[in-house]
């Protein structure tokens, strides 16, 4: 597509990655058709090529953005589903970050939607924070009505999705080591992640002892935290920024400690945040390359068992798993067969849920942030969910859990928690009027070479 | 790129502009209207982005009866109106003015009837190409018509420009796939032609309506044929090392008889990006690659694959390798589809669509690269050679003024050459701005003042997507008039 931009403008590193990748796109539309907020609002400003139009017109102007542009970028899910069906190869993602980068150094905010991203980027990636502010949204509980009425939904659609009852703290929390019994074949880093631990801590407990039955040592970094997805989407670069920066300091210590054979992420949002600290922190010649070499190393949970063998289950089942393949996973990262072929060589009967590929609505922050099109997103995703009448569904995003949880009649787990049960682990929280229909599989009865000679 | 001129604005529609807006407001509600400037610019370009025009305002309406409204409003008004379904044209058949509200239809877009029994399902002409098989396919049914832009064009897209696809050499382009149509003419009358029965009672209208580029009013229901998928359907790629043996092997193909469902052609450059993309396992070292699908029984596709393999062996192969899985097909068919847009990710790219007669193939692909050396641009080539429709890829640099007027030039002549050959300007993407000017070499002043007068008809202010399809020029000349110039 042509672009119009001036030499002085070029001369701006970032404008001059925005131009290359405007440049890429030759608006041929494929991409309208596979966006959630396309598919559901049908208008060209809610599509990726439609936003790629305003962002570029946005950038060329080199004034503010208007609330118009705000408005429709602030839409989009960043579910990145436009890359992939995109035949150009427009890298949709890093220009979407910076124009909302962009956006939110130049334009302002009303007071409300201001004291929302607030509360969200000061709370959401701190656990303990996170924590408290769960034993509190009960009191808000009988007040939801009366904030929408004034306006205050995405408070309302905060307290909404806080759970009723906060689960036990996880088993491991670290930083440190949870050493394997067996001979030691790996040692990988955990992300140890923010919400995600306070919502269903059995997600890290399952990667752990799924890890480390294999032969595999978790180190959970001392100093790591949020990976800095949550701040990043709400336009917060700096912010984002100095999540990443932290990360790529306490892993690289790790590194020094011993060969690492991977950076595990089990919140697959975080994983891809994590995949791109390498272009995030290209323009800090501190981090760059650090950061570098900790994106090739980060591996979602599903991509790294995918490429060992995990042998035969311990326990069978012929439970109808739907898989529902997280944005983050299956658009941010490619990987699209792993966690299926996981869950299917473990026993279940996996079913694929029909518009895979259009987002549930969580998308980080999205479901507080623009609870209308959330809602609708949400819905249906349930109905098509429900069309397959699965046992339970399995995903590999926090996000995507606490989204679809209690919205369609059966259990929404983590893929890992899955296979953690079937590889000998506990029963997953919530599966356990599923467990009668589990049993485990016989042990073949060991015989010694003299058991035949001697017969 | 922007040889060809576009109608002037009525500048008296400009200045009404914000009344014109609150009308339409008040006709189908405030979120149906898009007026703002940075709104309006996000629906300048369809798919041919070197032409662009911000239109007055953008409307999209939820139903019939809205785009009835809109209709009469701007018929009664002096308006111009531009049809637009998913805006994924080639040839910039959804191109405004500066002058004129654009009616998208993409807010309607359900299926309102399925009939397995009698094979048809009935869509608002919002709904994808694609998702209309997807309707249909639980059931073992499809939508035969496949642009390669299938996932996003819209059916009325498809009707207007009459699309066509890969699988049309066996199953015909839309205009063989419509069996009725809802259409709202340019006064807002709401008139239905044909229905969920085959042939059509009185005049056969349908035929005058599928291809007519929204310049006979605005179609918002279709009726469609729907077939019963086959049994099994595989495709086999063969590579050769001179464009001469392949082009030779699909007139040999189409000679003996076989119809195979498609016959596809891909040069050397198109076959690099597309494997790039796809990943289907396309051999890289050929000059010409052709993928032949043919379907039916499973003993059936056996046979006829055996069968064009033997043809194919006496124009010396370098490659015959069939689909291994299902898989493999798709795998083969998604680089196809995508041809255009992975072109974009080595260049900008001027996409050309031209019919010939099958045996002048080898000569006129030779022609063609000598076109574009003599304008210093280079080519790909991705097209359906069965039934002749080819769609040379030019490539440039949309940021070179200069080599856009060169893309442009080379493309004209190369139109004007499947014209000289005995074939025609448009295959499936229809005429719009981009071969507007080029009718003349297709037709004699006669033959164009037949179809003004036809259009005049349907559209006496000459309202319905202006600037297209018909040389200013020419209509300048002729009696037919457009609205802007009456009411100056």
């Amino acid at each position: 597509m042509q672009t119009n931009f001036t030499p002085e403008q070029l001369s701006n590193a970032r404008i001059a990655e925005a131009e290359s990748i405007l440049r890429r796109c030759v608006h041929c539309g494929l991409c309208t058709a596979t966006c959630p907020t396309y598919v559901l609002l049908g208008d060209e400003r809610d599509s990726p090529r439609g936003r790629i139009y305003l962002i570029k017109d946005m950038l060329e102007d080199n004034a503010p953005a208007s609330k118009e542009v705000q408005h429709h970028l602030d839409r989009c899910l960043s579910c990145l589903s436009c890359m992939s069906t995109c035949p150009s190869g427009v890298d949709y993602m890093h220009l979407i970050d910076l124009a909302r980068a962009y956006v939110e150094q130049t334009a302002s905010r009303p007071f409300k939607e201001r004291l929302v991203r607030r509360l969200l980027a000061g709370i959401l990636p701190y656990p303990e924070r996170f924590r408290f502010a769960i034993r509190l949204a009960p009191l808000g509980r009988p007040w939801t009505k009366m904030l929408r009425r004034f306006g205050f939904e995405q408070l309302a659609a905060m307290i909404d999705l806080a759970p009723a009852v906060l689960p036990p703290s996880p088993k491991f929390e670290g930083p440190g080591t949870a050493a394997t019994e067996d001979e030691r074949r790996a040692r990988v880093i955990m992300l140890a992640g923010c919400a995600q631990q306070v919502l269903r801590p059995g997600i890290n407990d399952s990667t752990i002892r799924l890890l480390a039955r294999r032969g595999v040592d978790v180190v959970v970094a001392s100093g790591s935290g949020c990976c800095g997805a949550l701040t990043y989407h709400l336009g917060d670069e700096a912010g984002a920024i100095e999540f990443a920066k932290r990360n790529v300091d306490a892993w690289t210590k790790e590194l020094a400690k011993g060969p690492v054979d991977a950076i595990i992420s089990n919140a697959s949002g975080c994983g891809t945040t994590i995949k791109d600290y390498g272009h995030m922190l290209k323009r800090e010649p501190e981090y760059a390359a650090r950061a570098a070499r900790i994106s090739a190393l980060a591996r979602d949970v599903s991509e790294f068992l995918g490429a060992y063998e995990l042998g035969p289950p311990k326990r069978w089942s012929s439970l109808r798993v739907a898989y529902h393949p997280a944005c983050s996973l299956q658009h941010g990262q490619r990987i699209k067969e792993q966690p299926r072929d996981l869950l299917s060589k473990a026993g279940y009967s996996v079913v694929d849920i029909p518009e895979s590929h259009i987002c549930c609505g969580s998308a980080g922050t999205y479901n507080i942030m623009q609870p209308e099109i959330a809602g609708a997103l949400r819905d249906r995703k349930s109905k098509n969910i429900k069309r397959i009448k699965p046992d339970l569904v399995a995903a590999g995003n926090i996000g995507c859990i606490s989204q679809l949880s209690g919205q369609v009649d059966v259990p929404v787990v983590h893929t890992v928690e899955l296979l953690d049960w079937a590889y000998g682990g506990p029963v997953p929280r919530g599966l356990e009027p599923l467990a009668r229909f589990v049993s485990n599989v016989p042990e073949p009865k060991q015989r010694r070479a003299e058991d035949f000679i001697h017969a | 790129m922007t040889l060809s001129r576009m109608p002037e604005p009525d500048r008296a529609v400009l200045d009404r502009r914000d009344s014109i807006v609150k009308d339409l407001e008040a006709l189908i509600g405030v979120d149906g209207v898009i007026s703002e400037e940075e709104g309006r610019r996000a629906f300048e370009a369809d798919a041919l982005t070197a032409y662009r025009q911000a239109p007055l305002a953008v409307a999209l309406p939820r139903s019939t009866e809205d785009v009835s409204k809109i209709l009469r409003y701007c018929n009664q008004n002096g308006v111009r109106v531009v049809p637009r379904g998913a805006g994924t044209s080639l040839c910039g058949g959804a191109l405004p003015t500066a002058d004129s509200i654009v009616i998208g239809t993409s807010r309607m877009n359900r299926v309102i009837e399925t009939d397995f029994i009698n094979r048809t399902i009935t869509v608002e002409c919002g709904i994808t190409n694609l998702a209309i098989t997807d309707a249909v396919s639980a059931e073992g049914f499809f939508y035969a018509p496949d642009p390669s832009s299938q996932l996003a064009c819209t059916v009325g897209g498809n009707v207007a420009m009459n699309s066509g696809g890969a699988h049309c050499l066996k199953y015909g382009v839309t205009t063989n796939n419509v069996l009725g149509l809802k259409m709202v003419l340019v006064d807002g009358e709401i008139v239905e032609i044909g229905g969920a029965y085959p042939d059509s009672e009185g005049y056969d209208f349908l035929a005058l309506v599928v291809g007519s580029e929204g310049q006979f009013g605005i179609v918002t229901e279709a009726t469609l044929k729907i077939v019963p998928k086959p049994e099994s359907a595989r495709p086999v790629m063969l590579g050769f090392s001179s464009c001469e043996a392949a082009g030779q092997c699909v007139a040999a193909i189409i000679g003996s008889g076989i119809i195979p469902v498609a016959i596809e052609y891909m040069d050397r450059p198109a076959i690099a990006v597309c494997e790039a993309y796809a990943k289907a396992g396309y051999p890289l070292d050929v000059e010409a690659l052709l993928i032949v699908e043919v379907e039916g029984y499973e003993d059936e596709t056996t046979r006829l694959l055996r069968d064009i393999v033997d043809i194919a062996r006496s124009f010396d192969p370098q490659v015959i390798e069939a689909s291994t899985s299902a898989e493999h097909s798709a795998r083969i068919w998604k680089g196809r589809k995508a041809a255009f847009g992975a072109m974009g990710r080595i260049s900008d790219y001027y996409c050309m669509d031209g019919t010939i007669p099958l045996a002048r193939l080898p000569e006129v692909l030779s022609r063609i690269a000598q076109i574009c050396a003599e304008h210093r641009l280079k080519v790909a080539n991705v097209f359906h050679a069965g039934d002749g429709n080819l769609h040379p890829l030019i490539l440039y640099n949309a940021n070179d003024q200069d080599e856009s007027n060169r893309a442009e030039l080379a493309g004209a002549e190369i139109l004007k050459l499947c014209v000289a050959v005995g074939g025609c300007l448009t295959g499936e993407h229809g005429v719009g701005i981009e071969k507007r000017d080029l009718m003349e070499v297709q037709f004699s002043p006669s033959d164009l003042a037949v179809q003004m007068r036809i259009k005049s008809v349907f559209d006496p202010g000459w309202l319905l997507n202006p600037g297209k399809v018909f040389p200013l020029s020419v209509l300048e000349a002729s009696g037919e008039r457009p609205a802007a110039d009456q009411a100056a």
